[in-house]
């Protein structure tokens, strides 16, 4: 199958006041494949993340340069609205956030704000399928009505991703989804990541290698900055082109 | 000497226990102190103010002709006009004008009586004659003198006979007060904190401002009266003594109460809520209405209602705006003369008359009623509406 790059960037540079945290980088992330960023802590992977759906524009003292392109379309135009952006890229971030209201609520409720659904059975049937997309429909929907918090961190991360998978993204961002979990959720979110493939285009940020073994297809090293490597998941494990990814990769540091 | 051997001893153990004993009957000793202070209190007020409640009445047979129905204050005997109240008396003729049947007949009524003899009956001091003492004794063992409910303190206003006034109009004055304070403070405090707490840019201007409230938030009451005065009454030409000069004075020195503690609730929302409404291309405003708003809100309650609570409660501000006045009929709007429980208290506490010793008693007995119950409603709410994550 023909790879088509969903995400361009180019020469992107970040500064936290006076402390620049992304140095230029230049990536290509693919349509319908999962992308893992691994990295150290402070390397600037979930920074990089964020700002593909311009989450560090909540952050007054950020300052971005360079450019990202979204199917073509630059997400940091000055005319563009920011929120029509992140409405296409849906995150789902390290600890599960879901609002303090019902699970039925959770996943219904920024659909009915963009009016993508009417309230209603149109409405019922989206819950529905996010909920079955995000694997989490046969265990909570006989408590639709209950609060989304008082299921377990695992389900709380899926009705997350339900959540996001609700309001009909293209991309899906997911900062760490797995790192509050227990090994047998994180197996779960998993294999709900590659079955999600097929529709979505997946980036994630993980500390944890094997995850990203297991799920991605593309693998982008960050470094201090710096994107050091990216390539297909099986080339950067086996087969680093530079030291410092070997060093990471095998444990020498990090 | 015993010489332990055991490797867990260790000498300083009995020093260290003996300071921590220390420590626990010192704070618990301090929470005594305090509790007994407030117990002393509550029991000095509920003891003096709960007599204030009764008030006894005496029955009386008058004669009503022509003559006498103009001039009630010759229809009894000396002694009799010593032992029934002045202010009864008074409000005689304008009964019989309401049932001119009555005239030429002899009717019976149960008379109040006079606050001295009242206080008689009641065992304090007071200033009866010993003859007229006698009466009252007499009168009470025929059944004659009955102590009953005290209406009248509840449902008239202020008098200068003291068996005669009432709490009714500081009551209404300060229900109307509260209102134009509680419509006022509360919309523009928590309006004001959303504003400075979600959407305002760090900047120095907006630092420049919360430091602003916050120091205002310490302001002395009595200053916010004088502004008061100056800008509603003065520049504005607002009425003197009226609720809504009041309420708008109380209205300044809740608001940076109410700021503060809303912009507390607010803080006190996790930023991960927020983030997941970004993520989820939500507009600020969204995330603030449905999300942020609906979990701060107890909090913001609250911090409204211990700030309405306090305004209640304040006197030093409604004294320069003329709130202080004496209001015998109870306002009939925010507009028109009145007076706030506190000043009533504060008024009555001054009077010579020793019957006013137990009114003043039985009007704080009031408003600490009215404060405990708004601080159990922000309790109730608090609890209720907590959303638990």
């Amino acid at each position: 199958m023909e790879t088509k790059a969903k995400i361009i960037s180019r020469d992107l540079k970040l500064w936290y006041g006076q402390n620049q945290a992304l140095n230029g980088i230049n990536l290509d992330i693919f349509e319908n494949k999962i992308t893992a960023f691994i990295g150290p802590s402070g390397c600037g992977k979930s920074t990089y993340l964020r700002c593909l759906n311009r989450m560090n524009d909540l952050i007054p003292i950020a300052k971005i340069e360079g450019k990202i392109e979204i199917d073509g379309h630059d997400i940091y135009d000055p005319d563009i609205d920011v929120v029509a952006v992140r409405k296409k890229i849906g995150m789902v971030f390290q600890q599960p956030n879901p609002f303090p209201k019902s699970i039925y609520e959770n996943v219904a409720y920024a659909p009915l704000m963009h009016d993508i659904v009417k309230k209603g059975s149109e409405c019922d049937e989206l819950v529905e399928n996010s909920l079955k997309s995000a694997g989490l429909w046969e265990e909570v929907k006989d408590k639709l009505k209950s609060p989304g918090t008082a299921i377990s961190g695992g389900q709380q991360q899926r009705l997350c991703i339900a959540r996001a998978i609700a309001v009909q993204p293209d991309v899906i961002l997911m900062d760490e989804p797995t790192s509050a979990l227990d090994p047998i959720s994180t197996q779960t979110i998993e294999n709900l990541m590659v079955e999600l493939k097929e529709k979505y285009t997946i980036v994630v940020v993980t500390h944890n290698m094997q995850q990203a073994a297991r799920v991605a297809d593309y693998t982008a090293f960050f470094h201090l900055g710096d994107l050091i490597e990216f390539n297909e998941t099986e080339k950067i494990f086996v087969n680093p082109t530079h030291k410092k990814t070997e060093d990471y990769i095998t444990g020498r540091f990090g | 000497m015993n010489q332990n051997n055991n490797y867990f001893h260790i000498p300083q153990i009995k020093k260290r226990n003996q300071k921590a004993a220390r420590f626990q009957i010192l704070a618990t000793s301090a929470i005594i102190v305090a509790m007994s202070f407030l117990a002393f209190f509550l029991f000095d007020i509920i003891g003096k103010g709960y007599p204030a409640f009764k008030q006894s009445y005496v029955k009386v047979e008058i004669h009503i002709d022509e003559e006498t129905a103009s001039n009630p204050y010759g229809l009894l005997d000396r002694e009799m006009t010593a032992i029934v109240s002045r202010a009864w008396l008074r409000t005689l003729p304008k009964e019989i004008g309401e049932n001119p049947q009555w005239i030429g007949t002899t009717q019976t009524f149960w008379a109040m009586t006079g606050a001295e003899i009242d206080q008689y009956l009641k065992s304090k001091p007071n200033r009866v004659k010993d003859n007229i003492k006698v009466k009252v004794d007499e009168l009470k063992a025929n059944g004659d003198i009955e102590s009953r409910f005290n209406i009248i303190f509840f449902f008239t206003g202020d008098s200068k006979i003291p068996e005669n006034a009432g709490f009714y109009s500081a009551m209404i004055g300060s229900v109307l007060t509260m209102l134009v304070t509680m419509i006022i403070a509360v919309p523009i405090g928590i309006m004001t904190a959303i504003y400075l707490e979600e959407f305002a840019p760090d900047n120095k201007f907006t630092q420049f401002i919360e430091v602003n409230i916050n120091n205002l938030a310490a302001i002395p009451s009595i200053l916010f009266g004088l502004l008061g005065l100056a800008i509603f009454i003065n520049f504005f030409g607002l009425p003197r003594s009226s609720a809504l000069v009041g309420g708008m004075t109380l209205a300044l020195m809740s608001l940076p109460i109410i700021i503060v503690s809303a912009k507390a609730a607010l803080k006190s929302v996790p930023e991960s809520i927020r983030q997941a409404g970004y993520g989820l291309g939500l507009t600020k405003w969204q995330i603030t209405r449905d999300h942020v708003l609906p979990i701060a809100m107890p909090g913001m309650l609250t911090g409204s209602i211990i700030a309405l609570a306090q305004a209640i409660g304040e006197t030093a501000p409604l004294i320069i705006v003329g709130m202080i006045a004496f209001v015998p009929d109870a306002p009939t709007s925010v507009m028109s003369a009145a007076t706030v429980m506190p000043a009533q208290i504060y008024t009555w506490s001054g009077m010579p008359e020793l019957a006013y010793i137990e009114k003043t008693a039985a009007a704080i007995i009031v408003l600490l009623t009215v404060l405990l119950s708004l601080n159990t409603i922000a309790i109730v709410l608090r609890k209720k509406f907590t959303k638990r994550f």
